[in-house]
């Protein structure tokens, strides 16, 4: 067997690019259909919600506080519409309160969007800090084996034992008084398990390839092996769970707060927005719609994206999806 | 493998222990039981304060008090001495008593649902799995994600709302309109002809047959007035053991060889006969009749299948049995929606419930109440199963073209044995295997949403006692919770790691 000259590919007019495995990974991200659509609806979403009310200080577009009581206008029904006057719709039009109005006549569009806030930022914590501390206590028990790994790995098993949403409710009872961004600490100290089991599973098996080996022959110290070396080879599946664990944290928060174990007044999230207006769903159905559609969306997109992630990692998809 | 389960008992213990301990501190950290008396202005407030703080030993630090309550909680385990002691509420209540009352209706829902997800999950599993890149399989992997992204409290409320209003007024006058009944046909069609597969033609002619079967069968029983009281009837049962014996043999051993074929039949017909002839003990019976009947099946099918099987015995014995179990149960459904008119009079026609796990003060007999309790299963169970179908189905397909993808399985084929005799007798339990770890994780998921669905629906269950407890810093009861799912969740894992080590015995080695 002698190999193909190499002008073949050139005399079938083809070309061939060298390209980093990085670069791969992009290409396979960018032509995943659904994870791109996701990326662009989930970066509206949060366009949206932190352009409309503004951040803390800086003002939004949308004039109406999330906290003015006002006059209830028809009922609060809300005035956002898109069917066109032709099909025998209002036509398109965003209207005063676009979401309709709360009991108390506050805006429920710039409440939607203040819960939509709290939410996302608390999940987002929740995943990065969890997958920072699932990858620190997975590195080490990994690398390093012995006594260590038993006992970190014993404690994960002792935190999977009991349930996630339990044990969470449990220090968010006294968590939530103190802020979401508190809550969300509490909450990413109890949701690293399932990632410490994958980065371990990772480290253990290239903890004995040669170029690890090499690295320790030359007196290469643990943490530089454990950074330079082992890592960067884990970085697709780090990534990947990070996306997917974030869109865990929207559904744990959420339904954390539903319970009323989250996010406590003044504060607000999606979840608490569900729970609050339950009753009223009956005679105002929209109240309870909106912020459910947000966190199906939030949590879809996200899934999405992890999905996408995870095939533009995975190193057997050579074929580039289309 | 003794060595093997004696080290996995070990270790089980360890980890309820420190699981407990690690619930117990983080449960006292989390507010002071105190609280609202504190606030208290009455006259008695310092005799309160030192009458809970004796009743919940408040004085005494907290890993002390663990072990105090360890020693209470320890007595559990001694069978029949009725010692069980795990503390008091913060009302007196003894917790074990809470607990017992709690504990049934969690229990129930948990098991349903999970034995619900598990079959829904493993059958679309292998049928994508089967049909990978069809659009059956894209449908099922966009719902996958679409399910697991769903807020079950959001999604929960939501079936409240309208599915069970909307259920219960349609049942006030059921009538299937034709358009209900094309869209149904349509759904039924595309699913049909998606399973079924194969070339253009065939999948055409497949989803016919589903079309006309679903808004055919919902316009019969539309016009024969099946919904204002259904039931199945001895003949329903006939029809559905005969069909349950073709279909198992066609599923384990096709139609080559016909001594399956023949205990299969003889099997259902002894179900049908028992059916008929059963009537004075099936009239209400318990659940040890229930059990006893069960295990009486099983046995009469393995003699029928050892008898008849012949060359293909095992199978034969396999498709008797699971054919009288089939029988068995839809004659238990018959028998259960021969309460239905009962049932309906006594909630007035609103035969979906959305609040409790059953009616209260309502007694209609054995079957009666097996009624009762479905109803009331029937939409927390639904909300609770769709993130678990979803693992299932998801893990089941990816470990069935694993599978699929084996040397042996290529092997099988390669040796002329039919596409049936691979994927049930090589693939399919061999892609099971890694399901059994699932099933033990998504076990302590359940319970996790069982909280939350027990909120939404009402339910008296243990996560009601939980979040009742915790609401109002009731340390008991909240560790009465963390103990049964903890127990709940180690047991499981160590029956899946058992289970597993059993099935794959390259595990048992390390």
């Amino acid at each position: 067997m002698s190999a193909p000259p190499p002008v073949s590919a050139q005399a079938q007019g083809m070309t061939v690019v060298a390209r980093t495995q990085a670069q791969l990974v992009r290409r396979r991200f960018f032509r995943h259909r659904a994870a791109m659509s996701s990326l662009l609806l989930l970066v509206l979403i949060l366009l949206l919600a932190v352009t409309s009310i503004g951040v803390g200080p800086i003002p939004g577009w949308w004039d109406k506080p999330y906290t003015g009581i006002g006059p209830v206008v028809d009922e609060g029904r809300p005035t956002l519409s898109v069917v066109p006057t032709f099909l025998g719709g209002d036509g398109l039009r965003w209207g005063e309160h676009p979401f309709g109005q709360e009991n108390q006549g506050i805006d429920y569009f710039s409440l939607t969007m203040r819960g939509t806030q709290i939410s996302v930022m608390i999940a987002f914590i929740v995943g990065l800090l969890g997958t920072f501390i699932g990858v620190a206590i997975g590195a080490l028990a990994g690398y390093f084996r012995g006594w260590t790994e038993t006992i970190l790995m014993r404690l994960t098993d002792v935190i999977i034992i009991l349930p996630l949403l339990a044990l969470v409710a449990v220090l968010g009872r006294v968590a939530g008084n103190q802020g979401p961004v508190v809550l969300a600490v509490v909450i990413a100290l109890f949701t690293w398990t399932g990632l410490a089991r994958i980065v371990r599973g990772e480290f253990l098996s290239l903890r004995e390839k040669e170029f690890i080996e090499a690295a320790r022959a030359v007196g290469t110290p643990g943490h530089r092996i454990i950074r330079k070396h082992i890592l960067p080879n884990t970085v697709g599946v780090i990534i990947v769970s990070a996306t997917l664990a974030i869109a865990g944290a929207v559904l744990l928060e959420t339904a954390l707060s539903f319970l009323g174990f989250g996010v406590q007044p003044p504060d607000t999230s999606l979840g608490r927005l569900v729970s609050d207006y339950e009753t009223s769903f009956a005679t105002r159905p929209w109240l309870f719609w909106w912020p459910g559609v947000f966190i199906l969306s939030i949590a879809l997109t996200v899934n999405f994206i992890g999905d996408g992630l995870r095939d533009a990692f995975d190193p057997r998809q050579n074929k580039v999806r289309n | 493998m003794v060595a093997f389960i004696a080290r996995r008992l070990m270790i089980s213990a360890v980890l309820l222990l420190v699981g407990t301990f690690l619930a117990y501190v983080l449960i006292a950290l989390s507010g002071d039981p105190l609280q609202d008396l504190r606030q208290d202005t009455g006259p008695d407030r310092e005799n309160r304060i030192a009458a809970r703080t004796e009743l919940l030993d408040l004085d005494t630090p907290v890993v002390l008090r663990y072990f105090l309550w360890l020693g209470g909680a320890a007595k559990c385990l001694v069978p029949f001495a009725g010692e069980c002691d795990l503390g008091q509420s913060i009302r007196g209540q003894d917790v074990t008593f809470l607990l017992s009352g709690a504990i049934g209706a969690t229990l129930r829902l948990i098991l349903v649902a999970t034995v619900m997800a598990v079959f829904v999950g493993v059958v679309v599993g292998i049928v994508t799995a089967l049909r990978q890149y069809s659009r059956l399989d894209y449908s099922a992997t966009l719902a996958s994600f679409v399910f697991v992204s769903l807020p079950l409290f959001w999604f929960a409320v939501l079936l409240k709302q309208y599915i069970a209003i909307d259920v219960n007024d349609w049942l006030g006058d059921p009538v299937v309109t034709v358009g209900t009944a094309v869209a149904v046909g349509l759904v039924t069609g595309l699913a049909w002809g998606g399973v079924i597969g194969g070339s253009r033609q065939r999948t055409l002619v497949s989803f016919g047959i589903g079309f006309v079967g679903g808004a055919g069968l919902l316009l019969l029983l539309s016009a024969t007035g099946w919904f204002d009281s259904p039931g199945i009837g001895p003949i329903g049962v006939a029809v559905m053991a005969l069909a349950s014996a073709v279909g198992l043999t066609a599923l384990l051993s096709g139609f080559g060889y016909r001594n399956v074929l023949y205990a299969a039949l003889v099997m259902a017909v002894i179900g049908i006969v028992a059916n008929l002839s059963l009537g004075a003990v099936l009239f209400d019976p318990g659940w040890w009749t229930l059990l006893l009947l069960l295990l009486l099946t099983v046995a009469v099918g393995v003699g029928v299948g050892y008898a008849m099987g012949g060359l293909q015995r095992r199978q034969a014995v396999q498709a008797a049995v699971w054919t009288g179990v089939l029988t068995g149960f839809a004659v238990v459904v018959d028998r259960m929606l021969s309460a239905w008119d009962n049932y309906a009079e006594a909630v007035n026609g609103r035969v979906v419930p959305t609040f409790g796990s059953e009616t209260p003060n309502y007694d209609g007999g054995f079957w009666g109440n097996l009624l009762d309790s479905t109803t009331h299963l029937a939409l927390p169970t639904l909300a609770l199963i769709l993130v678990s179908v979803a693992t299932y189905s998801r893990y089941t397909r990816a470990s069935m073209l694993e599978v699929m993808n084996q040397d042996y399985v290529r092997t099988a084929r390669s040796k002329g044995l039919n596409e049936r005799t691979v994927i049930i007798r090589h693939a399919f339990r061999n892609g099971l295997i890694p399901i059994t770890t699932l099933i033990a994780f998504d076990v302590a998921g359940l319970l996790g949403g069982a909280v939350v669905t027990e909120t939404v629906f009402g339910w008296q269950g243990m996560g009601r006692l939980f979040t009742t407890a915790l609401t109002e810093v009731d340390p008991n009861p909240a560790m009465a919770f963390f103990v049964v799912t903890g127990a709940a969740a180690v047991t499981l894992n160590m029956l899946a790691d058992i289970a597993y080590a059993y099935l794959d015995p390259r595990i048992r080695v390390s």
